[in-house]
């Protein structure tokens, strides 16, 4: 894991310094809120509809256990005995009071953390795939180059005003579990002909109210030129993105609208221009940030582990949370264990301090005191022994953390919405707790099979419904609630916006008409083998849309 | 003009307040004064104008209310989750606002 150097450090304190200075001068009055907020924002602190919130930066996800332990500290002594884990696998608190924030930033940084750029329209954190170093498709840890952009983006001079805000995700997978097609930039570990690796670079994905796929801009970048091509996009980017309408300020729309070929031309002009000047990554540089992220100490294992064959056999509910939440390793003996924050009736991403801490402990004892936070709101534990995951399902169970349903409709990406966020039109959240206690049979979610389901309270979009299998958008009429449903979503290497099926639903209705998308999915599926997806993009919206407004 | 109120949130910890009947802040939505005249609504204006210059509230803004037997209500779901706070259990098992649930 990266550890803060000289400089990092030194910048994170002089912030909070700051940051304490300007709240003092704001509750002293010498500051008005129109001077306070950019202020405010630019350290990641909202104010929502009851209270300020807080959203604290974990790079790329990736966090330990004593990180984890300061979080649930935090949380008990200045929150409510809880944090949220959001999409950008952050973490929110939802309930500071302003005067307490400076000394939550303090002790942020006594463990390497703090709130920097999780708002504002500036570089954030930059995403990965949760699974990095571990997984068994991955071509290169994505996470050092997600180290190397934090450090050239965090403060960057001339991209801490941009048209609006802007997101990077990087994976070095075959399988994209970072959703890059639909970021600003997203960034695809590959290999050319020559066998040689660099990245693909797609620009202009998003989702909020014009959802965009990523264009590619260019299919092979060598490495040593990630900073100098980024910063070309940026630059365009910076110097012809529209800042006359906050709606049409984000890339995507500047890609849309000038085309990826004008796009290109641009970028690669620029790109020409500086691509041999300091911006050109050293080699020894990326290899000394390469060895912050070396794969742990593993040992010598058999593929399989007798203990784990027994207990799987014995225990059915730790052989329904392993077929469900773990996931192989590239490491013989070793697996991948996803912790499920989406218990059946709970606020999806949410976990109590106490939680955390049995988080922590767990991540110490048996996953080489590794975290990583899913954009999907849940946790992963990287790297634990076959031999150990009973162990690990046994703590994770006692603090009921062993919801076996990764992947699963139950496993919704859900918004604060509108029981916590000022922008949002409809609540998400009790309509992901409803849904998942209506299929709250887990044999029942295993029969429906790989289903994913995203709910946004607002046309922001926080909640990926674009991307989602079944997406679900809450809408404002007149003061109600209603939901509108898209379906065909998807966030993966094959990345596609779901499509509208009809007029939206009141609040009370809603969960009746999801259940009924997957009772007709259950209808017309091509045996349990064809998934939700396989089974839309087979026959299309017009199956679904006749016996749902029938 | 319809029956308005004036709310804002306050400055050190964020929660919801509305302008109340006694000239104070008050968190009770139902304690909340109440205007249907432009004169009225100036006062209320210019009440919070005072307490934001005085570091009490920030992002006052008026709602719309309805009155009926059982006092004063808002006409807007934002408006009864602002009033009393999330509809969903949160942390170790809070919360104040039991709203229906979606079905």
């Amino acid at each position: 894991m990266y550890r803060y150097d000289e400089f990092d450090a030194d910048f994170v304190q002089q912030r909070v310094a700051q940051f304490g200075d300007q709240v003092e001068r704001r509750i002293e009055g010498d500051l008005t809120e129109d001077q306070f907020k950019p202020l405010r924002l630019m350290n990641g602190l909202y104010l929502q509809l009851h209270a300020y919130m807080l959203r604290v930066a974990i790079p790329y996800g990736t966090f330990n256990a004593a990180q984890m332990r300061k979080m649930a500290h935090i949380a008990r002594k200045y929150d409510r005995g809880y944090g949220h884990f959001t999409t950008r696998q952050n973490l929110q608190y939802n309930w500071p009071v302003l005067k307490d924030v400076p000394e939550i930033l303090k002790e942020l940084a006594e463990v390497e953390m703090h709130a920097i750029q999780t708002s504002g329209n500036c570089i954030r954190n930059t995403t990965s795939d949760q699974y990095a170093g571990a997984a068994a498709d991955e071509i290169e840890d994505p996470r050092v180059y997600c180290e190397i952009i934090r450090q050239w983006s965090s403060l960057h001079p001339e991209f801490t005003f941009l048209p609006r805000k802007f997101k990077v995700a990087v994976t070095g997978a075959t399988t994209d579990r970072a959703a890059i097609r639909v970021h600003d930039i997203g960034l695809a570990i590959v290999k050319n002909g020559e066998g040689e690796v660099g990245f693909e670079v797609h620009v202009g994905g998003g989702q909020g109210r014009t959802p965009m796929i990523g264009k590619v801009v260019r299919e092979f970048l060598p490495k040593e030129h990630l900073l100098s091509y980024l910063e070309a996009v940026l630059r365009v980017y910076n110097q012809i993105g529209r800042r006359d309408n906050k709606y049409k300020a984000r890339i995507k729309i500047l890609v849309h609208e000038t085309g990826i070929d004008e796009i290109r031309r641009l970028v690669e002009a620029e790109w020409e221009r500086i691509k041999d000047t300091a911006l050109k990554l050293p080699l020894e540089e990326v290899g000394r940030i390469n060895e912050y992220f070396s794969p742990p100490s593993f040992e010598t294992l058999d593929a399989t582990s007798r203990l784990f064959e027994i207990k799987r056999f014995e225990d059915r509910d730790f052989a329904t949370w392993v077929r469900a939440n773990v996931v192989g390793h590239k490491q013989a003996g070793y697996a991948i264990a996803n912790i499920s924050l989406k218990p059946e009736g709970e606020a999806p991403g949410d976990i109590t301090d106490d939680q955390m801490e049995v988080v922590a402990d767990l991540a110490e004892k048996y996953s080489f005191d590794e975290i990583r936070a899913t954009h999907e709101q849940n946790l992963v534990l990287p790297h634990v022994k076959q031999e150990d995951l009973y162990e690990v399902f046994s703590g994770l169970k006692e603090a009921g953390l062993a919801t076996a349903n990764l992947g699963l409709i139950s496993d919704m990406i859900v918004c604060p919405g509108l029981d916590y966020c000022a922008l949002a039109n409809a609540r998400s959240i009790p309509v992901a707790q409803a849904i998942s206690k209506r299929f709250s049979d887990i044999e029942r979610q295993h029969d429906i099979g790989e289903l994913k389901l995203k709910i946004s309270g607002c046309i922001n979009a926080c909640g990926h419904h674009h991307v989602g299998h079944i997406g679900i958008l809450g809408v404002d009429r007149k003061g109600e609630e209603y939901y509108q449903i898209t379906l065909g979503g998807n966030a993966n290497e094959n990345a596609a916006i779901g499509k509208i099926i009809g007029p939206s639903f009141a609040y009370d209705k809603i969960v009746d008409a999801v259940e009924s998308v997957v009772n007709i999915y259950l209808e017309l599926r091509n045996g349990a083998e064809e998934s939700f997806l396989e089974a839309f993009n087979r026959v299309g919206m017009a199956p679904f849309k006749e016996k749902l407004y029938a | 003009m319809a029956l308005q109120i004036m709310t804002a949130n306050r400055l050190l910890g964020g929660e919801v307040v509305y302008f109340g009947e006694n000239a104070e802040w008050t968190d009770d939505f139902s304690a909340a004064k109440t205007v249907d005249d432009s004169n009225g609504a100036a006062v209320l204006l210019s009440e919070a104008e005072k307490a934001e210059a005085n570091q009490l509230i920030v992002g006052p803004y008026m709602v719309k209310v309805e009155r009926n037997q059982s006092g004063i209500h808002p006409l807007s779901v934002k408006e009864g989750i602002r009033a009393k706070g999330p509809t969903v259990h949160y942390g170790h098992g809070q919360n104040n606002n039991i709203l229906r649930q979606a079905g």
